[in-house]
């Protein structure tokens, strides 16, 4: 029983404590995505598909599977299809590999699952965090994800940003960031923040179109196996009526 | 037996029983005529529970087969299409991820009945041996398993497995090249483990739980008194404090069976992940050759052992003490039926040594499952004092010595013990 407790413990502990590093120790801001919001992951899609596509690609997406967020075919060939590419294939890009080496010093990674192999905070505070380093080749770094290869392709809707570190005094104090305006964007720091979470909403779609389907058929099945449970029992106890 | 056997059964039935009487023979051996103690509690549901998942992991890995591709350049691809574009595929595949780590719980659970109950002890050694060889086989059938999915922990958790051979003096390097098939982990390595994992592992164990089912039979099960039932049988020359199997227990486990399928439910459909434990974040990034994850971790039930091999420091720096210490660990296992000199079966007629023993043990188990999930200065460092050691490495060390002392002083502490008089019968 002891043993099981602290399983159980261990257990909940695990899920609570479902935390991504940030490798430039920067601290994650919490993603406030809604998976029912189907008008944030539509937009989140627009965004996807005209700054994104384009080096990213999303290879195991179907167009078509964004039907799940309340899009027709129709709407998607009209405003989400920028390529020659049919509904019923998956999201790829034209650059080729190779290029995309030699252009950025390491081919942009595919997207599908980045929602689960990142997650939804990484995203959400790195989409938010490019700013301009001329030290870099890009002329753009991030505090979430130092040095990176790509360049800011959200710069036109944020503006430019620096960034200042001061390093806290003392062993344990922690770093602090100086974010400066330089030039804006076509958004404000609000319009832009909602801009990121639709796309990281959008992303997390892709990272597992599943997802919610999964959570309504699961409360069936628990249902279900909640009616079995008594039926089963109702019998085991008549059964165990004559053992003592 | 058979020929002493009468048909019971007329119409359909009574046909096949006059031709073909063996199942109903077996039926009657192991299920209707098989007299277990009446008094099973809570730990006596995880046999029957390993049972289910290991037909839960056949059929559904069964149905990934249908859409897996064992090739390095299509794995990774494969198993996303499963999950998006095979009708119902996302639910077929959690449901071998998730019954892969249900098995270990199980089996965990399982094996932790033993300990309290004395399980493994005369005259049950052979069914607590082919016991431990089924956990064996599971641990090779979950590593063989794990590298399919072809992401970055996949294939770096089996570059480090793989890699531990080769610290094997002499003939190691080549041992290590031999079972990879290449000078990497790849396509080659991926193909052979695919066929260790959907075919051979799974007759092999398929063929363990057989005669561990069947060595059990022979001796009869024991219970949380560890008393005899066959010592006192009734006129018909079946056990007193025995019942049928069925259909008392059958209903019995088919409750356990529904309560297990809610919580399997409940982690299939609403988190998957575990938090990153049951299927690891960056699992989801296809394996590369060429990059080498910051920190690889093996799933959560490889972790107590990863932990001692951490713990144990290079000699001539070669890591194959630790090696050694690890395969001792599960080894020692094996020898646990001659190592407990207890009068008693049950812990609860057993002395405080055995309890505060089992208990430290538990502890030191969970703690070294823990630590091998996190990286070695997850506890910071001591001061000057000790060198600087990280904290978690010197704790990892004592958990793995509790861990063999526990076995090491097994024959005198469990001799020495203050045990109580174990009842002849099990009280109403």
């Amino acid at each position: 029983m002891k043993k099981l407790l602290t399983g159980l413990a261990l257990a909940c502990a695990a899920f609570t404590a479902q935390t991504f590093a940030s490798e430039g120790g920067y601290r994650l801001d919490r993603a406030p995505i809604d998976q029912n919001d189907v008008v944030s992951r539509q937009a989140g899609a627009r965004t996807f598909v005209n700054y994104c596509l384009n080096c990213h690609s999303a290879q195991y997406m179907r167009y078509n599977r964004l039907q799940d967020i309340g899009l027709t075919e129709q709407q998607i060939r009209d405003n989400l299809i920028l390529t020659g590419d049919k509904v019923g294939d998956t999201m790829r890009v034209a650059m080729s590999a190779k290029d995309a080496k030699s252009w950025f010093g390491v081919p942009p990674p595919d997207l599908s699952v980045v929602a689960r192999s990142r997650g939804v905070d990484w995203l959400y505070t790195y989409l938010r965090t490019f700013y301009r380093d001329p030290a870099t080749a890009s002329g753009w770094n991030n505090a979430v994800f130092p040095n990176v290869g790509m360049p800011h392709a959200l710069w036109t809707l944020q503006g430019e940003r620096s960034l200042q570190r001061k390093e806290g005094e003392g062993e344990h104090a922690a770093v602090e960031y100086k974010w400066v305006q330089m030039t804006p964007g076509t958004q404000s720091t609000i319009e832009y923040d909602r801009t990121v979470r639709d796309l990281v909403n959008f992303l997390a779609f892709v990272g597992e179109p599943a997802a919610q389907s999964r959570k309504q058929i699961g409360i069936w099945v628990l249902l279900v196996l909640g009616m079995l449970f008594v039926l089963v029992y109702l019998v085991k106890r008549e059964f165990w009526k004559d053992v003592h | 037996m058979a020929t002493e056997y009468t048909p019971k059964y007329t119409g359909i039935i009574g046909w096949v029983e006059r031709r073909f009487p063996t199942p109903f023979i077996e039926f009657q051996k192991h299920a209707s005529g098989y007299y277990a103690p009446k008094n099973f509690n809570f730990w006596y549901y995880f046999g029957s529970l390993a049972l289910l998942v290991l037909v839960i992991q056949i059929v559904s890995g069964i149905f990934l087969t249908m859409n897996y591709k064992p090739d390095a350049a299509l794995a990774f691809g494969s198993v996303e299409y499963i999950m998006r574009d095979v009708p119902g595929g996302w639910i077929i595949r959690y449901i071998h991820s998730t019954g892969a780590s249900a098995f270990f719980i199980v089996v965990y659970l399982h094996m932790f009945r033993a300990l309290l109950y004395g399980s493994h002890r005369e005259p049950r050694e052979l069914v607590w041996i082919f016991g431990v060889l089924i956990y064996l086989t599971l641990m090779g059938e979950a590593f063989f398993g794990y590298l399919l999915p072809w992401g970055q922990m996949s294939y770096w958790g089996a570059q480090v497995i793989v890699n531990l051979f080769s610290t094997i003096p002499v003939i190691g390097p080549d041992l290590s090249l031999w079972i990879r098939g290449d000078y990497v982990v790849g396509d080659a390595t991926l193909n052979r483990f695919f066929a260790f994992h959907v075919i051979a592992l799974p007759l092999v164990l398929i063929g363990l739980v057989v005669v561990h089912l069947l060595a059990l039979h022979d001796v009869g099960s024991n219970n949380p008194e560890g008393v005899d039932i066959k010592k006192h049988k009734g006129p018909d020359g079946n056990p007193l404090d025995g019942i049928p199997f069925h259909p008392y227990y059958t209903v019995k486990d088919a409750v356990g069976a529904v309560v297990f399928l809610a919580l399997f439910a409940i982690v299939l459909f609403f988190v998957p992940e575990m938090g990153g434990y049951f299927l690891e974040y960056n699992n989801f990034v296809p394996a590369d050759p060429l990059k080498t994850p910051l920190h690889i971790a093996p799933v959560w039930y490889f972790t107590p052992f990863y932990s001692m091999l951490r713990a144990v420091p290079p000699l001539f720096n070669s890591q194959f003490p630790g090696v050694m210490v690890m395969g001792l660990a599960t080894m020692i296992l094996l020898l646990l039926p001659w190592l407990d000199r207890g009068r008693a079966l049950s812990i609860r007629y057993r002395g405080p040594y055995y309890k505060w023993a089992l208990t430290l043990f538990v502890v030191a188990f969970l703690i070294l499952g823990y630590l091998g999930t996190e990286t070695t200065n997850v506890w910071g460092q001591f001061g000057d004092w000790l060198g600087k050691a990280d904290v978690a490495t010197v704790v990892a060390r004592v958990c793995t010595l509790v861990y063999f002392l526990f076995f090491i002083l097994m024959p005198w502490y469990t001799a020495r013990d203050r045990t109580l008089p174990v009842p002849s019968r099990i009280a109403d």
